[in-house]
This record gives structure tokens, C-alpha cells and sequence, in this order.
């Protein structure tokens, strides 16, 4: 999270609760609860290393707040990030090696694992599609976040069918 | 063995029951077993969806249980009522009272305009032509297509084509819809039309049973069935949770 942190900081200076509400903002339902805590812990470290720094501000009634703004070792940090393409997913290695290891153990059937991991992803499937129906249209972000958790997913469920396919011949 | 007319455990006589359904091919080259002895029941307002790789005989399973085609062994109930003796007639018949049917390539009548598309099938089944007419601009306003009444199946988009033949699908008030890939031939955003139209006539009650490839439209419905060789692999009803109980919050994960 320290990069999308300091990539809401570069519009301009701001604490750490308005950096929650952006990211609420930004992302929608489908990331419910920014952790306020893991947000002023990440921004300590951003300050630590010279990406930010921090000036504490008095307020009358409440104790001091602290307003982040980005530095120049920040602003390189961050074009750094964009200029970097992200890793490609990955298959889910702890099923996969439940599924390869399953027939050694005489603990687990094969087909009754997939069986029973088909069911946790279509009820996320399903738990997605509630979530996009009540999404605020507007939110393109949100939107697009939550198809490609879904696009993700239905390539998940397709590789399941494929191993299904594959390991039912066998028994 | 269980009487397929029998009522469930609550009582009620589900509206389709099917038990020991085969259905085996004879195409060129060797037999194709498409339907392997499937057992399947299904309650009134209940969303069942039947998913699994193309060629497993999903489609097969949905002609059989909508009368298109006969099964070779095994019998099927509607409404408790068991349909061994059913004529061609007798199904085509069923199939305009009883059961809306929407296909893949949506099957609309290319000379005949979008009202009289949906019209035709309420004025056979003897509704008057008022009614009829009443009945399709109710369905197509609600299906968003006011003003294509008068326009051809052929002057529309794939998605406003698929509305069109659900339209006439639900144009009698069928207690049973079933659906064959209803999004197959369509962009994402005609999949997720389609998938919130099914989503809001079955929070009206209707009962359907969608077969489809698709998991995205399959986690529409509250049940699925997955389907593979002509056999059920597994019927899970989906509650929305899951088992590790993290649901949503793994969507995004925005680490260190």
C-alpha cells in the first residue's frame, strides 16, 4: 500500500484519514475497510525512508494532526512504480498442491477437493455479482475492479473443469 | 427409489422432476452419451443453473427436459404430472402455456416484426389480440425496448435480440424458463443485461432453469448443478458465503 499512498498524495498534501476516504472513494464497495491503522503505520515508514514528510498541525480540540506531503525521492519512487509492469497472477499454489498431493496421502479425493473448491468460488462468483449490482454505476474504478476479480475467477472455475476433466478418466 | 411425483419434504410437487434421464447420440462414428442417467428436481421460484464444459450434453439435458427431444430411457414430470405420454403436440403445447424457452442464437421469427414476434406466441395460445398486444408492450417496456416494437429482429444488436426472445419466452406467464446459453453470443455487457434480467423476474418469482458455460451468469442462480459427461458432478445451493469466510475482503489486497 505505500505506493497508492503516495500516489494520493501527489495531488497534494493531506492526513492520514483523507487518504482512507480516497481510497474508499476510488475503490468502492469492493474494498471495504481501508485499515486506518496499517495507513499511519505506512505512512511512518514512508517517512522514515524520505518519500514524505510530515508537519504536525495544532488543532484546538482534538490533539494534532499530522498533514503528509510528497517529496522528491517520493515523486521518483512513483514513476519508478509506473514505469514497471506488475507481476502476472499465479495459479493458486495451496490448492494445486493439495490436488497433486492427494492421492499419496489416501486422506482426500481429488474430485471431492475440486468439487468443494468449485463451491467457494462460485459463491464468491455470486458474492461479486451482488456487489457489482449494487455498486454506484458511476464508479468505473470500482467496476473494473470487481470484473477482473471476476474474470479471474471464472479462469479459476475453467481450470477446475479442465482438472475435473482430466483426473475423472482416471479413476 | 423415491416416486418422482411424490412431494418433497415440505410437501410440494416440484414443478420439473426428472429421474434416470438418458439421451445418446447416433451421429457419425461412434455413439455420443450425452445424458448419463440424471436425476434432477426443481421447486417452484428456484434459479438453477447448469454449468460445465461445452459437449458435457448440458444443451442435450435442457432439449430433453423442454420436450425438443425424447430421452431414451428415463422419465420426466411437469408440475407432478408425468409427460412419458406426451404426443409432439402435446410438448409443443406445453411449451407455450407452460414453458418459455430462450436459446443461444436467439431463434426470432427474421421476417416477422419485434411485437409480432412476441405477440405470436400469446395469440396461439388463444389470447385475444388485445390482451396480446397489452401483454408485449407491458414486457417490452420493461425489457427497455419501447421503441423497437415496429423494427426487425434483424435491425437490432445481439443483446436488444436476446431481450426480444425473452420477451417472447415469458409473453403466456410460463411457471418454467429455461434458458440455453442465453449469453453465449454476446459481449460482456449483453452477459450482464441478460444476467440481471433473469435476476429480476426470478426475484418475481419465476422459477428458471439456465444451462450455461458461463460462471459468472451461473452465480446468478442459487443453485448449480455442475455438469460433466452427461453427469452431475455436483448440486450446491450457493449462499453467498463462503467457507473460509473471507468473501470479498481478498479482492484486493494492497500490501505493505
Amino acid at each position: 500500500m505505500r505506493l497508492p499512498l503516495l500516489a494520493l498524495l501527489s495531488r497534494g498534501p493531506a492526513h492520514g484519514y483523507e487518504l482512507k476516504q480516497d481510497l474508499e472513494q476510488l475503490l468502492g464497495s469492493a474494498y471495504p475497510q481501508p485499515n486506518v491503522g496499517q495507513i499511519y503505520v505506512t505512512l511512518g515508514r514512508l517517512e522514515k525512508s524520505g518519500l514524505i514528510e510530515g508537519e504536525e498541525v495544532a488543532q484546538s480540540s482534538r490533539p494534532n494532526k499530522k498533514i503528509y506531503r510528497l517529496t522528491d525521492a517520493g515523486t521518483e519512487a512513483l514513476r519508478a512504480w509506473f514505469e514497471d509492469t506488475a507481476d502476472e497472477p499465479r495459479v493458486r499454489d495451496d490448492f494445486f498442491m493439495k490436488l497433486a498431493l492427494a492421492p499419496r496421502t489416501g486422506l482426500a479425493d481429488q474430485i471431492a477437493l475440486i468439487n468443494k473448491q468449485r463451491r467457494e468460488y462460485l459463491n464468491t462468483m455470486r458474492n461479486l455479482s451482488k456487489l457489482s449490482a449494487t455498486e454506484d454505476r458511476d464508479n468505473r474504478i470500482a467496476h473494473l475492479l470487481i470484473e477482473g476479480a471476476m474474470l479471474h475467477l471464472q479462469a479459476d472455475l475453467d481450470w477446475l473443469e479442465r482438472c475435473q476433466e482430466e483426473l475423472e478418466g482416471l479413476e | 427409489m423415491s416416486h418422482a411425483a411424490d412431494p418433497d419434504d415440505n410437501g410440494r410437487i416440484p414443478l420439473l422432476r426428472a429421474e434416470g434421464l438418458v439421451k445418446t447420440h447416433h451421429g457419425e462414428g461412434a455413439p455420443a452419451h450425452a445424458v448419463r442417467g440424471v436425476d434432477l428436481s426443481v421447486r417452484r421460484g428456484e434459479f438453477v443453473a447448469v454449468s460445465g464444459p461445452s459437449g458435457a450434453g448440458k444443451s442435450t439435458l435442457l432439449h430433453l427436459l423442454g420436450g425438443l427431444q425424447r430421452p431414451d430411457g428415463g422419465s420426466i414430470w411437469l408440475d407432478g404430472e408425468c409427460t412419458d405420454s406426451y404426443s409432439e403436440a402435446r410438448w409443443a403445447n406445453e411449451r407455450r402455456r407452460r414453458i418459455g424457452i430462450v436459446f443461444q442464437f436467439f431463434n426470432l421469427v427474421s421476417n416477422l416484426t419485434v411485437a409480432d414476434n412476441v405477440e405470436l406466441p400469446a395469440l396461439l395460445a388463444g389470447t385475444g389480440p388485445r390482451q396480446a398486444r397489452a401483454e408485449r408492450e407491458k414486457l417490452l417496456a420493461e425489457l427497455g425496448l419501447e421503441g423497437k416494437a415496429r423494427s426487425m429482429p434483424g435491425e437490432l444488436s445481439g443483446g436488444e435480440q436476446q431481450r426480444v426472445a425473452l420477451a417472447r419466452a415469458l409473453v403466456n406467464h410460463p411457471r418454467l424458463l429455461l434458458a440455453d446459453e442465453p449469453a453465449g453470443s454476446l459481449d460482456s455487457k449483453g452477459t450482464r443485461e441478460v444476467m440481471r434480467l433473469l435476476s429480476r423476474f426470478h426475484q418475481r418469482g419465476q422459477t428458471i432453469l439456465l444451462v450455461t458455460h458461463d460462471a459468472r451468469l451461473a452465480s446468478a442462480a442459487d443453485r448449480v448443478i455442475s455438469f460433466f459427461d452427461g453427469r452431475i458432478a455436483d448440486d450446491a445451493e450457493l449462499g453467498g458465503t463462503t467457507a473460509r469466510g473471507t468473501g470479498l475482503s481478498g479482492v484486493l489486497e494492497l500490501k505493505d
